[in-house]
C-alpha cells in the first residue's frame, strides 16, 4: 500500500514537472492574468456594478482558462508518453496501470490547483482594491441616511466583493476542472491522438452543460418515442452535469453549492477514472 | 476481473442520476408554473449554447447596454437588458438596473422629448414604466425568495406610479423574505400612511414600531405618526409625546 502510494506520488510529481515546463501552460496563464486585469478597465460603469462585473469577468476568465488547461494538458499526456515510448519504460517497472493513470490524474490536478491559486490571488487583489474604493464611495454617499440603510448599502458592496462565496467559487472551478481531467483521461485511454481527445472533450463540455436539461426532459412526459428516450438516456448516463458546478445560478450561496456538489464531483471522478482504468488495462500497448 | 470491473462501472453510472437529481433538482413546480414557457426555453438554450461562459457573455452585453444608455439609444438598451437578464436570471442587479433604465431614464427622457406632443410624451413614459415593471415582475418570478426586487418594485410604485398602497404591499413582501433589510417594514408603514383610506392601519403599524424600540423612533416615523394622529383626530391621551421620545 505504502509502496503503491510512493509510486503514485512519483508519477504525479513527474507529470506536474512535465506540465509546468510546457509553454502552453505559461501562455494560458498569461492570457488569464491579462483578462483578469483587463476586467477592471472593462467595467468602469458605477462603483457597485463595476465590482459585480469585475468579479463576474474575473471568475469567468479563471473558469475558462482552468477548464481549457484541464483538457489540453490531460489530452496530451497519454499520446505523448506512447509516442516517446515513456509509458513502456514506466510499465516495465513494477507499476500497475491504475497507478500510472492515477498518478497522471493527481499530477494534472496539482498543476490546476497551483495555477488556480496564482489566478485567484491576482483576482482577489484586484477585487479587494475595487471593494475598498466602493466602500469609501458608499460611506460618503449614504452618510446622511439612517444607520440601517447605509449598512444595507455597505452589505451589498461586501456581497459583490471579496468574501467566502468568492473562495467557494474558486473551489467550484477546481472541482469542475478535476471532473474534466478524469473525463479527458477516460477518452485518452482509448483515443489515438490528442486532437481527437480535445475535439471530443470540447463536445463533451458543451453537452455537459446541457445534461441537466436532457435529464429533465428524459423524466418529463414530453419525451415520447423510444428513440428520443434512448438518446436522452445516453446523454444523461454518460455525461456529467457541469451546470451543477455553476456558482451564478446560486448567487450568494457558492459555499453551499460547493458542499452540495462535492460528493457528485467525487462520484464523477471515481466513475470516469474506474472506466479509464478498465479500458487502459485492456489496451494493447 | 473484466466482468467485475464492468459491473462496478455500470452500478456507478446507475447511481449517477439519483445523485444528480438530489444535487441539482429540477426547478420547483411553483417556479415552473409561473415562468413564461418561452423564457424557460430561451434560458435553457442559451445556457447550453454558451457552455459555462454565459456569465461573461452577460457581463459584456451589460457593458454594451451601458454604452447604449450613454447614447440614449433606448431600443438597443432594452434589447441588451433583455438578453442580459435571460442569460443571468438569478443575478438581481441586472433586473434592478434594467427596470431603473426603463422606468427612470428612458421614461424621463420620453417625458422631456420636445419633438412630441404632451399626450404622446405621457403615453410613451407610461410604456417605459410598464417595461420597467415587467422587468421587475419577471425578476421576482425568477427569484421569488429574495427581498431586493420586491423593494425595487415598491420604489417603482412609490416614485413613478405614486401608488402608495401597492408600494406598501411590496415593501411588506420584501420584509417577509429572508435577509430583508431592517428598514423594509418601516418603509412599508410609511407608504401606507400616504395611502388614502389606510390611515388607521398605517397608524397601528407605525405605532407598533414606535413602541418596539428607541432605535425605531426616527424623525420621519415620528413626523408621520403626528400627521396620522391629526388626521385620525386622536385624543391627546393616545398621542405620542410631541418631542417623539
Amino acid at each position: 500500500m505504502t509502496a503503491s502510494l510512493h509510486r503514485l506520488s512519483a508519477i504525479a510529481r513527474t507529470t506536474f514537472t512535465e506540465l509546468v515546463r510546457l509553454r502552453t501552460f505559461y501562455v494560458l496563464l498569461l492570457f488569464a492574468v491579462v483578462l483578469i486585469l483587463s476586467a477592471t478597465f472593462l467595467s468602469r460603469i458605477s462603483f457597485q456594478q463595476e465590482l459585480q462585473v469585475t468579479r463576474d469577468i474575473t471568475l469567468g476568465a479563471i473558469n475558462f482558462f482552468t477548464c481549457l488547461l484541464a483538457i489540453v494538458a490531460t489530452a496530451q499526456l497519454l499520446p505523448r508518453d506512447l509516442e516517446d515510448r515513456v509509458v513502456y519504460s514506466i510499465l516495465a517497472k513494477p507499476v500497475w496501470r491504475f497507478e500510472y493513470l492515477l498518478g497522471k490524474f493527481f499530477g494534472v490536478v496539482a498543476l490546476l490547483a497551483v495555477s488556480l491559486v496564482a489566478m485567484s490571488l491576482i483576482s482577489v487583489a484586484v477585487l479587494y482594491l475595487r471593494e475598498q474604493t466602493a466602500l469609501r464611495e458608499v460611506a460618503t454617499q449614504f452618510a446622511s441616511l439612517p444607520g440601517d440603510q447605509s449598512a444595507a448599502a455597505l452589505r451589498a458592496v461586501h456581497e459583490a466583493g471579496v468574501n467566502q462565496n468568492l473562495v467557494a467559487a474558486f473551489g467550484l472551478i477546481l472541482v469542475k476542472a478535476a471532473v474534466l481531467v478524469a473525463m479527458t483521461l477516460l477518452i485518452s485511454s482509448f483515443a489515438t491522438s490528442n486532437i481527437f481527445t480535445i475535439s471530443a472533450m470540447a463536445m463533451a463540455y458543451l453537452i455537459g452543460h446541457l445534461e441537466g436539461i436532457a435529464r429533465d426532459y428524459w423524466f418529463s412526459e414530453h419525451a415520447v418515442g423510444w428513440g428520443t428516450r434512448l438518446f436522452l438516456a445516453l446523454i444523461v448516463l454518460v455525461f456529467p452535469d457541469l451546470q451543477s458546478f455553476s456558482w451564478s445560478d446560486q448567487i450568494g450561496a457558492a459555499g453551499a453549492t460547493l458542499l452540495r456538489t462535492a460528493p457528485l464531483a467525487l462520484f464523477y471522478i471515481v466513475g470516469y477514472l474506474l472506466t479509464a482504468i478498465a479500458i487502459f488495462s485492456q489496451r494493447e500497448l | 476481473m473484466k466482468f467485475i470491473t464492468l459491473l462496478v462501472i455500470a452500478l456507478l453510472f446507475a447511481g449517477k442520476v439519483p445523485l444528480e437529481r438530489a444535487v441539482a433538482p429540477s426547478p420547483s413546480l411553483d417556479l415552473a408554473r409561473t415562468l413564461d414557457p418561452r423564457e424557460r426555453i430561451s434560458q435553457s438554450a442559451l445556457v447550453g449554447a454558451l457552455g459555462g461562459f454565459r456569465d461573461v457573455v452577460a457581463d459584456f452585453l451589460f457593458i454594451d447596454a451601458h454604452f447604449a444608455w450613454e447614447r440614449t439609444d433606448w431600443a438597443a438598451l432594452l434589447m441588451r437588458m433583455r438578453q442580459v437578464t435571460t442569460l443571468q436570471p438569478h443575478l438581481l442587479m441586472f433586473w434592478d438596473i434594467a427596470a431603473w433604465h426603463m422606468a427612470w431614464n428612458a421614461g424621463t427622457a420620453a417625458l422631456n422629448d420636445p419633438t412630441k406632443s404632451p399626450f404622446a410624451r405621457h403615453r410613451q413614459q407610461r410604456e417605459y414604466l410598464e417595461l420597467g415593471r415587467d422587468f421587475l415582475e419577471r425578476g421576482i418570478t425568477n427569484n421569488p425568495d429574495r427581498p431586493e426586487l420586491y423593494e425595487a418594485m415598491a420604489r417603482l410604485y412609490r416614485d413613478k406610479y405614486q401608488d402608495h398602497a401597492r408600494a406598501a404591499e411590496y415593501f411588506g413582501q420584501a420584509a417577509q423574505r429572508p435577509g430583508a433589510a431592517a428598514y423594509d417594514e418601516r418603509f412599508g408603514a410609511y407608504e401606507l400612511s400616504f395611502a388614502p383610506g389606510h390611515e388607521r392601519e398605517a397608524y397601528d403599524r407605525l405605532h407598533a414600531l414606535y413602541l418596539r424600540s428607541e432605535k425605531e423612533r426616527l424623525p420621519t416615523l415620528v413626523t408621520r405618526l403626528h400627521a396620522l394622529e391629526a388626521q385620525l383626530n386622536l385624543p391627546a391621551s393616545e398621542r405620542i409625546p410631541s418631542n417623539g421620545k
